[in-house]
């Protein structure tokens, strides 16, 4: 067409005040054009106008940069967070940030400074609609409105004194500044990149597969499929032990289990050549029978998935669709019901939620100069994901390196290996730099989930309160692959149900394979799933004794010298009781929820009240291990070395109080060198919440051990120590959460007047950071109570792939969460500290749906308990 | 998102530059358009360098004054719309503006003819014009011009009566309709969430009541009455839709209920 001119081919603009030309390419964004020319501290979390992380100022009005055509950028002016002020010369708001201790991972802290940066006095009572296009999935935007409204909730520790103080996160500046790098936020020369083509089928096999043309097509390099791939079974879900979980995976798969499965790869020049190049692969499919309900699933003549693996793949009953399963019993469960004067049922459904952590899963990977693999990836676990790269690539372990930057969002969705492998086999084919990067819809369509549960409780009890029988079945579904279909499985019945004392319980469970996508790790491993359950069921019972709920938990938890039992009483194991706040943090939600808060309902609201309790290990079991180093460098700073991964998780924080604490310096004086398998000898990794408590402690014991050195010799460069711990014996923690509710039974709104949870952690080592990490557990509970579904059309197809259409809490959502600590000391953890970060989710959709119930009069046995479910529900 | 189907992006000056091959689109603000992924896509024109007033106020001798709204008027543009005595509808602006499920950054870029060509059920700028009995000033690629009720415009889940190559030059808001006393109701699944179902009631000067139900509907429900209907009148118009939207934002029945909800009541205040 010749009508009306091209965009201007070269655009000259400015870019916080430096000039730039740049040529875009037609149907470019401002964005990729920032990145490119190396601004990394404008961040993609969603490529679609949803989650802000990437605002800039355009001509001083803020933009969402993802979503801005380049081409009319010709004379403007943009300014990115890295503009607004330096880590030496920061913009009032960013100091804000920092001094309030408003983020986490930090990766959306860009867009959120950027935006808030437009902000007048004004604007202050306007920000649930300021901040609806800025989300943050870590802090629950508590901290957030306060560095808006510029509260300081930090302090600076005097000498030796950083345990137990609200001290500033060691990157504060530079995040808030755009400074701090995430994976990718690096220039990296040749860079090339890769593309997957995803599976249209829900199961089946490719009969043949033609790349002939795809790899003829411009730029591209390489195309991958399952006639390259290792035949090395691993599974994603990573664990210490790689036998926690199945072997039923491959790189490349001939048979496809779910829609959107790996079918080959195209490594080209760029992701629009790579993109283009899937187009070109011809492939005949072989559609097999599908099964997607996990009931169904396990029934005799369902479709298998894994039906042609063996033991050796320990899938327990692949004949079934059965990765793992449970059938145990103590006592007799059927005569305690019989005899009881209190029986209460049901069944509950939980649904299957995304991570939604900000910083899409990515490798960028390339050669060293001496031809070792390195990669450097958004992961909980760089260790794990070496040794099984290892294993599936026959590769030495010292001829490779996997190291992460600040990672942007876990919760669990990082202890798996979804884009590692993929690069490199890439990198190792090729020779060259290879990047893989998950799209939003990615996350959405072919990351693992939180595992879909139904979950049947029943519950007994004599007149007295005293519990008599329980009994829980629960049905899993783990999707296509069983990355964590076991642990999850396992964990989901263990402290959910080991928190109560009763003489009979009875315990089913199954982990089930359908074509639905993989399910996996998810902040609570299961428990939430669980515990949404079993204290729905307890509620249930307490209104049907007449007693308050507080009182019949009060009455059969665990208190110290009862042994914690799942359905075998003399079970061996290194969990154990070290110290107990469980009393504490029931007293503590009672009283804060009888002093009220003076909120009212909106007129002719139904009002109610709910809590609930949880127990969670404070380690995962089987050993977690960690090792940390403790040096002088020459400048007379400390040097401290260790596995873990910071991805909003905050131990970096806490090492280093630990380490200046150990050692009499300031914190500023520590500086850490962490989740780098070249950097230290080895750490399991951050998860199960094991940053402080292995890792944390490991790194403790160095740096008294090399305090102990400078006693003798005084603060000399070079001196170092070294410490392991190996994550056993292990602790209990304990958490619970109250609910003051108004809905509106006309549309099945609800109100959150009262959200109350209390902690038993330990010694509370930076009590800024823990209750950040009981706010955002609290947000991100509250999200999956109440809004997140990922729906699916019963196909295995997913039909919610962006933010818009899941909708994560944004700060309008999210109440302000009183928090309380029970005082108690472990002597396990560091300090006497326990861990904290999976925890504080796991009470907080029952203690809801128990609030709900007690407004409404009808209890609610499925999530979300969407506006929609509840006027449903309030109609039968 | 990069769109990496696209390979002209040309911008337009005057109406001749508006030509259109196939697999090519007007592009307004673009804040839809980069959000997904385009697969068919394959050129842009951009509508924004045309120079359009964004805000007309017409007939302004008459007692009351008609609006003219450029497609390329920005949201924010028109959410600083200033009000005038005549125009009792005028708060009607900024809650339709606010009604958007993108935030106040979006609206800086987005349009206001954009947001209707989308015609995704929840876009607020079709509840606007719906409700408002605009009418779309339509150029055609022959060089001739239609004028169509946004309420025809819009048939369905982004689906609208343009023809491939036309281009929305205005929306024009007549000057009885900005003279109406209004009623709003919104609702979502959460408090600031993507619109559910929202109903506005229009009590026109010369005496016709207008409900307009948008976002639980997959395409712009008008109900038109001379006067104030009875409750059970109201009730039964609004029950006589039947394409109640199903999505991740409220299931059918729901969105049902609460229109007929909101209608009862919206049409209590105009009573």
């Amino acid at each position: 067409m010749s009508a009306a001119d091209s965009a201007a081919d070269t655009l000259r603009f400015h870019v916080n005040g430096e000039p730039l030309e740049v040529t875009p390419r037609p149907g470019q964004v401002l964005r990729t054009v920032l990145r490119e020319t190396e601004h990394f501290e404008v961040k993609k979390g969603c490529d679609a106008g949803d989650c802000g992380a990437c605002t800039v100022l355009l001509d001083g009005t803020p933009i969402h940069s993802c979503i801005y055509p380049a081409h009319r950028l010709d004379g403007a002016s943009v300014t990115t967070v890295a503009g607004l002020g330096t880590p030496e010369q920061a913009h009032p708001v960013q100091k804000a940030f920092a001094e309030a201790g408003a983020f986490q991972c930090g990766f959306c802290t860009a867009g959120m400074v950027v935006t808030a940066s437009t902000f007048g006095p004004d604007d202050l009572d306007d920000l649930p609609r300021l901040l609806k296009g800025n989300l943050c999935r870590c802090t629950g935007y508590r901290s957030i409105h306060d560095a808006i409204c510029g509260v300081v909730n930090t302090e600076v520790a005097p000498e030796g004194d950083a345990a137990g103080r609200s001290v500033v996160a060691p990157a504060a500046m530079r995040v808030v500044t755009g400074r701090e790098p995430y994976t990718l936020d690096l220039a990296t020369t040749a860079l090339a990149h890769l593309a997957v083509l995803g599976s249209p089928h829900a199961h089946a096999r490719i009969v043949s597969i033609d790349t002939d043309a795809a790899a003829a097509m411009p730029g591209v390099i390489a195309v991958f499929d399952f006639r390259d791939s290792p035949t090395t079974l691993f599974s994603t879900g990573r664990h210490e032990h790689r036998t926690d979980d199945p072997d039923d995976t491959l790189v490349f798969d001939q048979v496809l289990r779910f829609r959107g499965q790996r079918v080959a790869a195209v490594v080209a020049e760029s992701v629009a050549d790579a993109e283009r190049a899937l187009d070109k692969i011809v492939v005949e499919y072989e559609q097999l029978p599908a099964v997607f309900d996990p009931l169904v699933a396990r029934e005799p003549g369902a479709p298998l998935l894994h039906g042609d693996k063996g033991p050796e793949t320990r899938i327990a009953a692949p004949e079934r669709n059965t990765v793992a399963e449970f059938h145990g019993e103590t006592g007799d469960v059927a005569a305690a019901i019989e005899s009881a004067d209190a029986v209460v049922s049901g069944v509950w459904q939980t649904q299957r939620v995304s991570h939604v952590a900000l910083e899409t899963h990515a490798t960028r990977g390339w050669l060293d100069a001496e031809g070792g693999l390195v990669l450097r990836t958004s992961s909980q676990v760089p260790f794990l994901v070496r040794d099984e790269l290892c294993h599936i690539f026959g590769l030495r372990p010292e001829r490779v390196r996997v190291f992460t930057a600040r990672v942007g969002g876990g919760f669990g969705g990082k202890q798996e290996l979804l884009t590692e492998d993929l690069v490199a086999l890439a990198v190792l084919a090729t020779g060259r730099a290879v990047q893989y990067e998950f799209s939003r819809r990615d996350e959405f369509t072919v990351a693992p989930t939180r595992h879909p549960m139904r979950v049947a409780v029943t519950l007994a009890a004599a007149s007295d309160g005293t519990l008599t029988a329980m009994s829980v079945d629960q049905l899993m579904d783990t999707g296509a692959y069983g990355n964590h279909g076991i642990g999850v499985m396992f964990h989901s019945i263990h402290e959910s149900v080991s928190v109560y004392r009763c003489a009979n319980k009875r315990v089913d469970a199954q982990s089930v394979y359908t074509n639905n996508l993989p399910s996996g790790a998810f902040r609570g491993y299961g428990l939430g799933q669980v515990i949404f359950a079993i204290e729905s069921a307890m509620d249930e019972l307490a209104r049907t004794l007449g007693m308050d709920p507080f009182e019949l938990r009060r009455r059969n938890v665990i208190v110290p010298g009862d042994r914690m039992v799942v359905t075998n009483p003399d079970e061996e194991s290194d969990l154990g009781m070290e110290s107990y706040g469980l009393d504490q943090c029931l007293d503590l939600a009672e009283q804060a929820l009888a002093r009220g808060n003076g909120a009212q309902a909106p007129a002719g609201w139904a009002v109610g009240t709910g809590m609930a309790v949880a127990m969670i290990a404070t380690l995962p079991p089987r050993g977690h291990f960690a090792t940390g180093t403790v040096t002088v460098l020459d400048d007379l700073t400390i040097e401290a070395r260790v596995g873990t991964s910071e991805f909003g998780n905050g131990t970096t924080t806490v090492h280093a109080q630990l380490v200046a604490t150990a050692l009499g310096v300031t914190v500023d004086r520590v500086r850490i060198v962490q989740s780098d398998t070249d950097a230290v000898a080895y750490d399991t990794g951050a998860f199960g919440s094991a940053g402080v408590v292995v890792a944390g402690k490991a790194l403790y014991a160095a740096a008294l051990a090399l305090r102990a050195q400078v006693d003798v010799s005084g603060l000399l460069p070079g001196l170092t120590a070294t410490a392991t711990h190996d994550g056993t014996p292990r602790s209990v923690a304990f958490n619970v959460h109250a609910f003051r509710v108004a809905v509106d039974t006309a549309t099945g709104a609800v109100q959150i007047l009262q959200s109350i949870q209390t902690a038993d952690a330990g010694t509370v080592l930076n009590p800024e950071q823990l209750r950040g990490q009981l706010e955002g557990g609290t947000a991100q509970a509250i999200g999956t109570a109440l809004y997140e579904e990922m729906m699916l059309d019963g196909e295995g197809r997913v039909l919610t792939n962006a933010l818009r259409n899941y909708h994560i809490p944004q700060f309008a959502d999210v109440p302000v969460t009183e928090v309380y600590f029970a005082t108690t000391s472990d002597p396990l953890g560091p300090l006497g500290a326990k861990s904290m970060s999976e925890a504080p989710y796991n009470p907080v959709a029952p203690a809801l749906a128990n609030a709900i119930r007690d407004a409404i009069g009808v209890r609610p046995l499925e999530l979300p308990m969407s506006r929609d479910r509840l006027w449903r529900m309030l109609q039968a | 998102m990069d769109l990496i189907g696209v390979r002209e992006v040309r911008v337009a000056h005057t109406r001749d530059d508006l030509v259109f091959a196939p697999g090519e689109l007007p592009l307004g603000g673009g804040t839809w358009l980069f959000s997904e992924e385009q697969p068919e896509l394959t050129g842009l024109v951009d509508l924004t360098t045309l120079g359009w007033e964004p805000l007309t106020v017409t007939d302004a001798g008459l007692s009351v004054a008609a609006l003219s709204i450029a497609g390329t008027c920005t949201l924010a543009e028109l959410s600083r719309l200033p009000a005038r005595e005549e125009w009792v509808a005028h708060p009607l602006v900024w809650q339709c503006v606010n009604s958007l499920l993108g935030s106040f950054k979006v609206w800086n870029v987005a349009t206001v003819a954009g947001n209707i060509c989308m015609a995704l059920p929840a876009g607020p700028m079709t509840s606007f014009a719906a409700a408002m009995d605009a009418t779309a000033l339509v150029w055609s690629p022959d060089g001739s011009e239609r004028v169509i009720p946004v309420a025809a415009l819009v048939e369905g889940v982004q689906r609208t009566a343009l023809a491939h190559g036309e281009v929305v030059r205005s929306i024009d808001v007549p000057a009885s309709a900005l003279a109406s006393r209004t009623g709003f109701r919104r609702i979502a699944l959460s408090p600031l969430g993507r619109t559910g179902t929202l109903v506005i009631g229009r009590a026109d000067p010369s005496g016709e009541v207008v409900f307009t139900v948008t976002g639980g509907t997959t395409r712009p429900r008008v109900l038109r009455f001379d006067e104030v209907p009875s409750a059970a009148a109201l009730a039964d118009a609004v029950d006589s839709i039947d394409d109640w939207y199903d999505d991740a934002h409220g299931k059918p029945d729901w969105r049902r209920a609460m229109s007929l909800k909101f209608a009862e009541e919206i049409r209590g205040e105009l009573a």
